[in-house]
């Protein structure tokens, strides 16, 4: 049975019920957005507050104008010009958004696990774009989207994920949304950012050091960005990165025919990927923006349209079934 | 705290428990003013209030070797009077309160401050543990020959580590020659870097920065190594690791003075139990499963020496965080008698007695001193039920703050009566008929 959702605070406690449900509501929104008129009256009336208590250019545009294609109205809160910069703690900000009434409130926070926090003390839907190094939802909802557009389906592949894993909330998302699927894991960066507990996250994980065995077999290849800032240790050098792990069109000649290469963004060319690799036909970066704009339509709808989230009817059958 | 001091106090029809004198029998316990005056089998006194035991332990006062009361600087989250007040509802008689107030413990004037607030209004007897370092900063030595004239018990940076091994080698000389206990929080800084719980699975899945358990252990060893060189006594506070527990095993075995002592958390919860919520992040953090079982089998077989509560409050608004924002520390007095009841005693790891030693002759015998009921000794004693069935209220408690991972657990066992100096300064209200 299909629970309704609440919040959208993390992928690990959804069921693959519950994702496939997401990504089937995400198809005609998908559709909308080749629409010459993009404004839809469905939430017309709401409002939906951004709460983005971390810098954010990509994650936080794709809620304000997915918000706005369905008619709501957005409420902005930014790190540089919050009263946290003030000493305000998060729980009296929170509760100054909520006495504004909004209908649903999007966060990101550098701290993992802000979203659950403030669902636990707010009566206002929570959707989570991004909390410190735990989980970044929408992304992982939005790249199994585009994997299952561009292959059919998302069971029984065998995916890759190449970087700083450990600091990476993207690949813990992506890892608990897959493996929920069936999909094998292979992780595969410098050794201090890939640490063996990952192996616990999900079934079927493993690491293993050399790029050219974690790509032998991949279907699917996501490569984080070299998140620099949120190392406490004492940074790889840039060369040595470049040198054992940047995906090159080489490289990815080892996966298997037509694997997919996906990365959250932003991307640092150079450095995490090579130019021919970003720019070429197995590179789906862009239609990961315009899926992410669909999915979380999909979800505003959703949990501040306050739409009873139903079971997807019996005609649409389970691929996994 | 008014002493009658011809009072009569006749403690009857308990179960006696004292580890100094290996007693473990029906006895009862005559007190006239601060001292005990018998024991002994079926007492009479026509002039004695009776208190009725039965069915109760009757045990000397427990001491508490480790906690935080606030006072002064933070009297916000805790004072000396309410610490103490909820100090005695847990069965404590006395407590050692660690230096890191504001300022910092680190000279005789503040410690006398201390002593002279604890005797005006603490509930239960305070014993000061001073600074080892000036304001705890890992530079020059603290006035400690001055503080232990003012009545510090041992000394400690508590909060972080004696900072360096030069250092530790030094304070360790010098308290050897006052016949002092150094007592450590155990943690390399470098590799402790701004962790909020232990690393592991756990820390992984919830994108929290981990804290290996090397770090505790690292600091743990270097601290073994120079109390063997040194031959002063060492005690490890807090201790909630494998690692860590095997080098004061080995130290043991050496012959030297080294001590630990493990918090009721540690032996309680692990790491896996952590989600975001602030109540489960304390330093050292919740161990793993693994630790923990190691703890329990350091408690039972007489490695670790003491258990203490670590008793740390915080007022709720600075907990009511985000979890990697929030201050470590949880408060304890009012819990750790049930926990280690219900934890240790009940499922079959430690005996009753063994527990009365954790909390008696064990932290006595770190502080260089010993606990027993005697004729002419102190009348310093805790009476507790090890099956009274309740249910811990953090709202009902004396204490400033209400962080506790335990609010509305159940437990089998509490504290019934805390006698400081012939005076009850606790006692609980039961119905005898109903659990």
């Amino acid at each position: 049975m299909l629970q309704r959702l609440e919040h959208l605070l993390g992928i690990e406690d959804l069921t693959r019920e519950q994702i496939s449900f997401i990504l089937d509501q995400a198809k005609p929104f998908q559709e909308f957005q080749r629409h010459p008129l993009k404004k839809l009256a469905t939430l017309r009336g709401k409002t939906v507050a951004l709460a983005f208590f971390e810098n954010s250019t990509r994650t936080r545009i794709s809620f304000a104008t997915a918000a706005a294609r369905l008619g709501a109205d957005t409420m902005n809160l930014q790190a540089e010009s919050s009263s946290l910069k003030k000493g305000e703690s998060l729980l009296d900000t929170v509760r100054t958004l909520e006495a504004m009434r909004p209908d649903g409130i999007v966060i990101r926070h550098s701290s993992s696990g802000a979203p659950e926090f403030v669902a636990d003390r707010l009566g206002v839907p929570i959707v989570n774009a991004g909390d410190g190094t735990h989980e970044h939802p929408t992304q992982a909802l939005l790249d199994a989207l585009t994997i299952r557009d561009r292959k059919g389906q998302l069971e029984g592949w065998n995916l890759t994920i190449l970087g700083d894993v450990l600091h990476s909330r993207v690949a813990r998302s992506n890892i608990h949304l897959l493996s929920k699927f069936g999909v094998r894991t292979t992780l595969c960066g410098p050794a201090m950012w890939v640490p063996r507990e990952l192996e616990t996250l999900a079934p079927n994980v493993r690491r293993v050091t050399r790029i050219e065995e974690a790509l032998d077999g991949a279907d699917v290849i996501i490569a984080l960005r070299v998140q620099t800032e949120r190392l406490h240790e004492p940074a790889l050098a840039a060369e040595e990165y470049i040198l054992r792990y940047q995906l090159t069109p080489q490289r990815l000649q080892i996966a298997r025919p037509g694997a997919l290469v996906l990365h959250p963004g932003p991307m640092i060319r150079g450095l995490e990927i090579d130019d021919a690799v970003a720019d070429g036909p197995q590179s789906c970066v862009l239609e990961q923006v315009t899926n992410g704009l669909a999915i979380r339509m999909a979800l505003l709808y959703h949990l501040v349209g306050g739409a009873a989230v139903e079971p997807p009817p019996a005609k649409v059958p389970d691929k996994a079934q | 705290m008014p002493t009658i001091n011809d009072r009569l106090l006749l403690i009857k029809n308990g179960r006696l428990l004292d580890p100094a004198s290996k007693t473990d029998a029906r006895h009862d316990v005559l007190l006239h003013g601060p001292r005990v005056v018998r024991v002994g089998p079926d007492l009479a006194s026509s002039d004695a209030e009776i208190f009725d035991a039965t069915g109760l332990i009757v045990a000397p006062g427990f001491i508490d070797l480790h906690c935080h009361l606030r006072e002064p600087g933070q009297e916000m989250s805790e004072t000396i009077e309410t610490g103490t007040r909820s100090a005695a509802r847990g069965g404590f008689t006395a407590v050692c309160c660690m230096p890191n107030t504001h300022p910092v413990n680190d000279n005789a004037s503040l410690t006398r401050s201390i002593v002279d607030r604890a005797a005006a209004v603490g509930a239960v007897r305070v014993w000061p543990i001073g600074a080892a370092s000036v304001g705890s900063k890992g530079e020059a030595l603290a006035e400690i020959a001055a503080m232990k004239d003012a009545g510090i018990v041992a000394v400690s940076d508590d909060g972080k580590p004696i900072a360096t091994a030069r250092l530790m080698r030094q304070v360790m000389d010098y308290c050897n020659s006052l016949d002092l206990p150094v007592m450590d929080h155990c943690e390399d800084p470098s590799l402790f870097a701004g962790g909020v719980m232990r690393e592991g699975p756990r820390s992984i899945r919830l994108g929290l920065k981990g804290i290996p358990a090397e770090s505790e252990s690292i600091c743990a060893g270097r601290d073994v190594e120079l109390a063997i060189l040194t031959r002063s006594r060492l005690h490890i506070a807090h201790m909630s690791t494998t690692g860590a527990l095997e080098y004061v095993r080995h130290a043991k075995k050496l012959g030297t003075r080294v001590t630990c002592e493990v918090t009721p958390h540690h032996f309680t919860l692990c790491d896996e139990d952590v989600r975001y919520n602030t109540n489960y992040k304390m330093n050292p953090p919740l161990a793993s499963r693994a630790d923990r079982a190691a703890l329990i089998a350091g408690l039972a077989d007489g490695t670790v020496d003491a258990i203490a509560t670590d008793h740390a409050p915080h007022h709720p608004a600075s907990k009511d965080v985000e979890f990697d924002r929030a201050p470590f520390g949880i408060i304890g007095f009012e819990t750790t008698l049930a926990l280690t009841l219900s934890e240790l005693v009940h499922t079959g790891k430690i005996s009753l007695p063994r527990l009365v030693e954790l909390f008696t002759t064990g932290p006595a015998r770190v502080l260089g001193t010993d606990r027993k009921i005697a004729v002419g000794g102190a009348a310093d004693i805790t009476i507790f039920s090890p099956d009274l069935a309740w249910t811990y209220r953090a709202s009902e408690s004396p204490s400033k703050s209400r962080n506790t991972p335990f609010d509305g657990r159940n437990f089998r066992g509490a504290p019934v009566a805390t006698i400081v100096g012939g005076q009850i300064v606790y006692r609980r209200e039961f119905s005898t008929t109903a659990s």
